[in-house]
């Protein structure tokens, strides 16, 4: 059964508390190993387009230019994915993720001819000078360009607002902090958004991951405290336990009474009827997931970890917190085969002891 | 007396350089040249006794018998300006940003190939690390798809790094195919601010078509390890090469395996602490190339006058 959602009647005007990102085509790769192909992209931008979601990124889950042996190869080009996206949307925005190191300028030039309006552009929550030359391409290709902190949960208030500072110097039209590893708790994320909102006169966006059960919470409380933008997927679809699910999302903003533009039941179509089919897993908060955000790591590490324990032989647990105690960030994905390879080689040596 | 050289760019490669210049027999360095007095880079080397003027390139034209061989240690950006001048005065350019302008060199693979190229271009401290792996595999099999992954600590990339980094990327996936003999190349970087910093660690995955003999690549590997470790003592495996089983679906086709080589540079030390592998990996392959460049010039002389 597909999901059966009407447009909005043409013409009438739409309020808005906040807008509201939809990453099912990019945090949401993650979670099916980057393997959607141009009907399944192109059957979600549909439904959610027609929910009334205005900003839909699509992109390797690691950002343009991510299919690799370290993090992934994409089934399809995301390129071809990018265009198809793009001419399945009548009124959402196209959007794709850049992290500079794995992608670069030259990606934004070919999406931005694909027709794409957002550039994001993602960074470790210390590192944001590293941003300067994309996010000034991104404004002089007439993109609206986002700067995008991730691991938030590394950085005090106070060292975010300074990193989120820098973003708008570039020119960054919308700042963003990523709680990438689902580590925050609520009154963490409070006192982010408040210092951070304090500090910069663009708007600020909150992206949660569901590892500590709080991705809603977290982003309600964003929103209360001044955040204008929130992340959220189809199904919670994403990396680690998830991220916030749209649906569940755009339902308690209505209870709350808090305008988001967008159809929760078409939103709960969305999710039961096109996204929930294609995930290999669902989106639980087992051991694995919860790890992550009780020991900081990185949510997207969660199935190579899997990968490296069956390939290894040592408990996917053990991987996780590793990777916690040697303070890893995105992107490096390869650390977690020399923390398997390094466990398994520890535990080889206690079986041999006397 | 050794070929006299300058310096180009007071920051950490260029300062960490200084120091491996210090103890060379054949390259007698003449100044660390910057742009900023009151940079550390400049007053160390005050303090060792060399000249440090801090108004760029134009010390060179002004002295444009002095030196030899200028290291440039600016940024991509930068250093296409930079080359113009030198190129103007006869001075050879060992570049050490990522502009690429000259021919790659990675002493390990092919260090005597452009001894007389009047601009050489040391890749990337990522590139260095890494593109020997490739040729080594490449050597003993087809490598349709080669990729590298190098984490460095955020205090060891400045700022010229950071400005530049699609030039990173760029350059050190070029320099994957063109010298490592992949057919398709690809290069990320990592930043990480722990504290304390972490080793430089470089990762290589090749992809190894059907029929390749796995205990070759790893010979082979092993191998090149042990000859960059001949000139970056702090560079090391963190295990033996690993064979690890796909299929792998990569853009130079479906392999049934891939090696992943699990690289660690520790550094000399000798400008920022041990941690900034990268820094060393890049200016000890530069001293080798300006001291194979010294050597050849010495030999074609002796020629001339024989």
């Amino acid at each position: 059964m597909t999901a059966v959602v009407e447009q909005p009647a043409s013409g009438a005007k739409v309020k808005r508390d906040f807008r509201l990102i939809d990453s099912t085509l990019r945090d949401g790769s993650h979670a099916i190993s980057h393997q959607y192909d141009v009907d399944q992209v192109v059957s979600i931008v549909k439904g959610l387009d027609a929910a009334g979601v205005q900003v839909i990124e699509v992109s390797h889950g690691d950002g343009l230019g991510g299919s690799s042996f370290n993090y992934g190869f994409s089934k399809v080009d995301e390129m071809q994915l990018v265009a198809a996206a793009v001419e399945a949307t009548t009124n959402a925005q196209i959007a794709v993720l850049l992290v500079p190191g794995i992608g670069t300028v030259d990606e934004l030039k070919r999406v931005r001819d694909l027709g794409v309006g957002v550039a994001r552009i993602a960074v470790h929550c210390t590192e944001a000078d590293i941003t300067e030359q994309h996010i000034k391409m991104a404004k002089d290709l007439g993109m609206e360009a986002v700067g995008f902190l991730m691991m938030a949960h590394m950085n005090s208030p106070e060292g975010l607002a300074e990193q989120a500072k820098l973003l708008e110097s570039y020119g960054a039209d919308t700042v963003y902090f990523a709680d990438s590893a689902g580590a925050l708790t609520t009154n963490a994320v409070r006192a982010r958004v408040a210092e951070v909102v304090g500090r910069i006169d663009v708007p600020l966006g909150v992206h949660a991951h569901q590892n500590l059960s709080l991705a809603v919470a977290n982003s309600i409380a964003a929103y209360e405290e001044g955040a204008r933008n929130l992340d959220g997927t189809s199904a919670g679809l994403g990396a680690g336990a998830g991220n916030c699910p749209t649906e569940i999302l755009a339902a308690v903003c209505e209870r709350e009474g808090i305008a988001t533009g967008v159809d929760p039941l078409a939103l709960m179509d969305v999710a039961e009827d096109i996204t929930r089919p294609l995930m290999p897993r669902q989106q639980i908060i087992d051991r694995a997931g919860l790890l992550l955000g009780y020991s900081g790591v990185y949510s997207s590490f969660l199935l190579h970890a899997k990968k490296a324990a069956e390939r290894y032989g040592v408990p996917e647990a053990d991987i996780l917190v590793e990777l916690g105690r040697r303070k890893m960030v995105g992107g490096q994905e390869d650390m977690i085969i020399d923390v398997a390879v390094d466990l398994a080689r520890r535990h080889a040596e206690r079986e041999a002891a006397p | 007396m050794g070929l006299p050289v300058a310096i180009i760019g007071s920051g950490n490669i260029g300062t960490d350089l200084m120091y491996k210049l210090e103890r060379s027999d054949v390259l007698d360095l003449v100044a660390l040249i910057g742009i900023d007095p009151a940079s550390d880079g400049l007053r160390r080397a005050r303090e060792r006794g060399y000249e440090a003027p801090h108004n760029g390139i134009d010390w060179v034209a002004e002295n444009p018998d002095a030196v030899k061989i200028v290291f440039d240690a600016t940024s991509a950006y930068v250093h296409r300006k930079h080359n113009e001048v030198l190129q103007g005065l006869g001075i050879t350019a060992v570049d050490l940003t990522p502009a690429a302008l000259g021919p790659k060199v990675i002493p390990p693979v092919n260090l005597g190939a452009h001894l007389d190229a009047p601009n050489v271009n040391m890749v990337t401290c990522g590139g260095q690390a890494t593109t020997p792996m490739v040729a080594a595999v490449s050597r003993v099999t087809r490598v349709p798809y080669a990729e590298m992954v190098s984490s460095v600590s955020s205090k060891s990339a400045g700022p010229g790094t950071r400005q530049n980094i699609d030039e990173f990327t760029r350059t050190t996936s070029r320099a994957l195919e063109e010298i490592g003999g992949a057919e398709i190349g690809k290069a990320i970087i990592v930043l990480n601010p722990a504290e304390p910093p972490i080793l430089m660690r470089n990762t290589v995955f090749c992809a190894l078509p059907e029929g390749t003999d796995h205990q070759a690549v790893i010979g082979s590997v092993e191998e090149m390890v042990a000859s960059v470790a001949a000139y970056v003592p702090g560079y090391r495996l963190k295990s033996v090469p690993l064979i690890e089983e796909g299929p792998f679906h990569t853009p130079g086709g479906v392999v049934p395996h891939r090696v992943v080589v699990l690289l660690e540079v520790e550094g000399a030390g000798d400008y920022l602490p041990t941690y900034a592998g990268n820094l060393d990996i890049m200016t000890a392959a530069a001293l080798r190339v300006g001291e194979a460049i010294a050597h050849h010039r010495a030999d074609t002389a002796q020629e001339v006058t024989a």
